[in-house]
């Protein structure tokens, strides 16, 4: 049960500044160049207004688009290899939605499947939550059609509900306590307020989706629509969830580093075999891939959902492939 | 008669295999719908909001091997279009563009070429804004911009993907055996990924700015194949997408060539 808290707008200062001075990085949606992007900020007014959502996705904090693993040199008789180290640094991800802050489970389905990943699960050590719920959707949103909700508490260690004034606050974690003992005097008694928040409608039946894919999967619905599919990485590569990753070396005669790198199934070198052959050859099979991976496989073997229905890879999307409107399709006939 | 009765009959009296246009899309947006039934004509919307250069669909194997196809076209998507017959990507016979309100035939490159030279092309304000600010910019100011921007960049492809231009079946972002640029998005794999784009698009980008508006965090990528796309036409007096026969300036050798050096 959550601990519930009336954290006052103006308090927020505090509260950014005991993170700060207890070491902590805050990363936050701000306001650049007229895009809401995930950046460092040292005080809530750095914060972005009025945002929705960031355009890449919190993932970034745990999985970066690229990271070193290890580092090799060549002598003439000898390869040395160095491991890198997780360069993780205590971070406070403040400003999230609840969709995103779910998201994280999804990432730690893969990386601790059968091997623990160090790099990140170094960086998840390091990461405290701070989610807010949503006030505001789009057309793109369909969180609570995939299990979440505007205002749901999963993947926050603290989630704030804007309450006339400031903030209604859950302190949901033995993380989110130690955050709060940070700053005490910030946290005021909840007077019993009222945690309101926008309605997002359920748009398809996720179960029956899940069920009907079962023999959905050389249906023609596939092609039809990936056709207007470019076969680019923005869908992957904004979305919370999405787990592809390549590794890749980059060497000269003396040595390099081995890097791990986003990947996408958009892109039509996915999983490309090096005999040349690919069992997922055509834009079709790719795009069908996307919605399995994440409805059918994720379900399948993790017991959980692939997507948090962020609606970034719509958003994204520069052919506006729609992820609901497509998936409410396939859960018909 | 309006663009969807067009589309009716030509699917039905055979002429075309299929429509590309444009449908209604999620918040507003318009995007590309392909209609193969006449009975499905009624999708198809074609207004101010259809901004998408679909001419890059003309040159993707599901859509060549359909056969002759009607693409409703602005006037990018017509010099996309040409360009595509002058590289000899797209064959006059297998495309019918749709100009104007979506009725207008244009059936050959000639009558493209004629449609065009009525039409004047103008920049959308965004571009002039962002084109002024750099223009007060020295070098150093200039390079710097362009690092903040690449910075974002996490090499998704979708600038490429959507280039009606960038074709290539094995790109050589692609190439691997030995790998040319780096794959990751660092600094150095962005950098190098955009310098070869707007090399490669140098005296072929037809200026439709498909590349800047498929970029998911906002990089108005396309002004840096707008420049250099303006610097071939200041050095070699020929634009693409303006004739069906149109040789590659960077790549074509003329006895007449006004630099000495060459010759
Ligand atoms: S698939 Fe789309 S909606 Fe689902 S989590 Fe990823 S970006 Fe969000
Ligand atoms: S669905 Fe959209 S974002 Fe994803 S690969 Fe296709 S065109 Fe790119
Ligand atoms: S679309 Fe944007 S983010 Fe993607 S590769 Fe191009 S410039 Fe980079
Ligand atoms: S480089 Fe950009 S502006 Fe030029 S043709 Fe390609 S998409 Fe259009």
């Amino acid at each position: 049960m959550a601990d519930n808290f009336f954290l006052p707008q103006a308090s927020l200062d505090t509260l950014f500044a005991a993170l700060a001075k207890d070491g902590r990085r805050i990363l936050a949606p701000t306001d650049r160049d007229g895009r809401t992007e995930l950046n460092p900020v040292d005080k809530p007014a750095d914060v972005a207004k009025d945002y929705l959502q960031t355009i890449l996705s919190a993932k970034e904090a745990a999985f970066p688009k690229v990271e070193r693993l290890m580092s090799f040199t060549t002598g003439s008789k000898s390869v040395d290899l160095v491991d890198a180290e997780p360069h993780a640094l205590p971070t406070v991800l403040f400003g999230v939605r609840p969709c995103e802050a779910s998201g994280f489970r999804a990432l730690d389905a893969v990386f601790n499947w059968d091997t623990r990943d160090r790099f990140f699960n170094a960086r998840m050590e390091a990461l405290a939550v701070i989610g807010v719920a949503c006030t505001r959707k789009d057309d793109a949103c369909f969180c609570t059609s995939v299990g979440g909700g505007p205002g749901s508490t999963a993947g926050s260690d603290i989630l704030l509900t804007p309450v006339d004034g400031g903030f209604l606050a859950e302190v949901l974690t033995e993380k989110g306590k130690a955050m709060a003992a940070l700053a005490p005097e910030a946290f005021k008694a909840d007077p019993g307020l009222e945690k309101k928040v926008v309605d997002v409608p359920v748009a398809f039946d996720q179960p029956g989706l899940t069920r009907r894919l079962k023999d959905r999967f050389e249906d023609g619905i596939w092609v039809e629509q990936s056709l207007r599919c470019v076969g680019c990485g923005a869908c992957a590569y904004v979305c919370p969830t999405c787990v592809c990753f390549d590794i890749v070396e980059e060497s000269d005669a003396k040595g390099g580093h081995r890097l791990r790198t986003w990947d996408s199934c958009g892109g039509h070198m996915f999983t490309l075999h090096a005999s040349g052959h690919n069992p997922r050859e055509t834009q079709a099979q790719r795009w069908r891939q996307r919605v399995y991976h994440k409805f059918s496989y994720y379900p399948e073997r993790y017991d959980m959902l692939g997507c948090v229905g962020c609606g970034k890879c719509t958003r994204a999307c520069p052919v506006d492939m729609n992820l609901q409107e497509h998936l409410a399709e396939a859960a018909q006939a | 008669m309006d663009l969807r009765e067009k589309s009716r009959q030509l699917l039905e009296s055979g002429d075309v295999k299929a429509v590309i246009g444009y449908e209604q899309g999620t918040m507003g947006a318009r995007r590309p719908a392909f209609v193969k039934k006449a009975e499905k004509a009624d999708r198809l919307v074609f207004d101010e909001a259809c901004a998408q250069n679909l001419a890059t669909y003309l040159t993707r194997p599901e859509i060549r091997k359909l056969g002759r196809v009607a693409i409703t076209a602005r006037p990018d998507t017509l010099r996309a279009i040409l360009q595509l017959m002058a590289e000899r990507q797209v064959k006059e016979e297998n495309v019918l563009a749709l100009a104007g309100d979506g009725t207008v035939e244009l059936a050959s490159a000639q009558a493209i070429e004629e449609h065009l030279a009525t039409s004047a092309k103008e920049l959308p304000a965004r571009d002039r804004e962002i084109l002024e600010r750099l223009s007060k910019m020295d070098r150093a100011q200039r390079w710097a911009f362009w690092q903040g921007e690449l910075s974002r960049c996490v090499k998704c492809y979708a600038c490429r993907n959507s280039c009606p231009m960038c074709y290539c079946g094995h790109c050589t972002m692609d190439c691997n055996r030995p790998q040319w640029v780096p794959v990751a998005s660092h600094a150095l794999g962005n950098l190098e990924y955009h310098m070869v784009r707007a090399m490669h698009l140098a005296g072929r980008c037809v200026e439709c700015g498909d590349c800047g508006r498929a970029c998911p965090v906002g990089i108005p990528i396309h002004l840096l194949t707008f420049n250099c796309e303006e610097s071939v036409h200041h050095q070699f007096g020929q634009r693409a997408g303006a004739s069906s026969k149109l040789d590659y300036a960077l790549s074509t050798f003329r006895p007449d060539d006004k630099e000495t050096f060459i010759r």
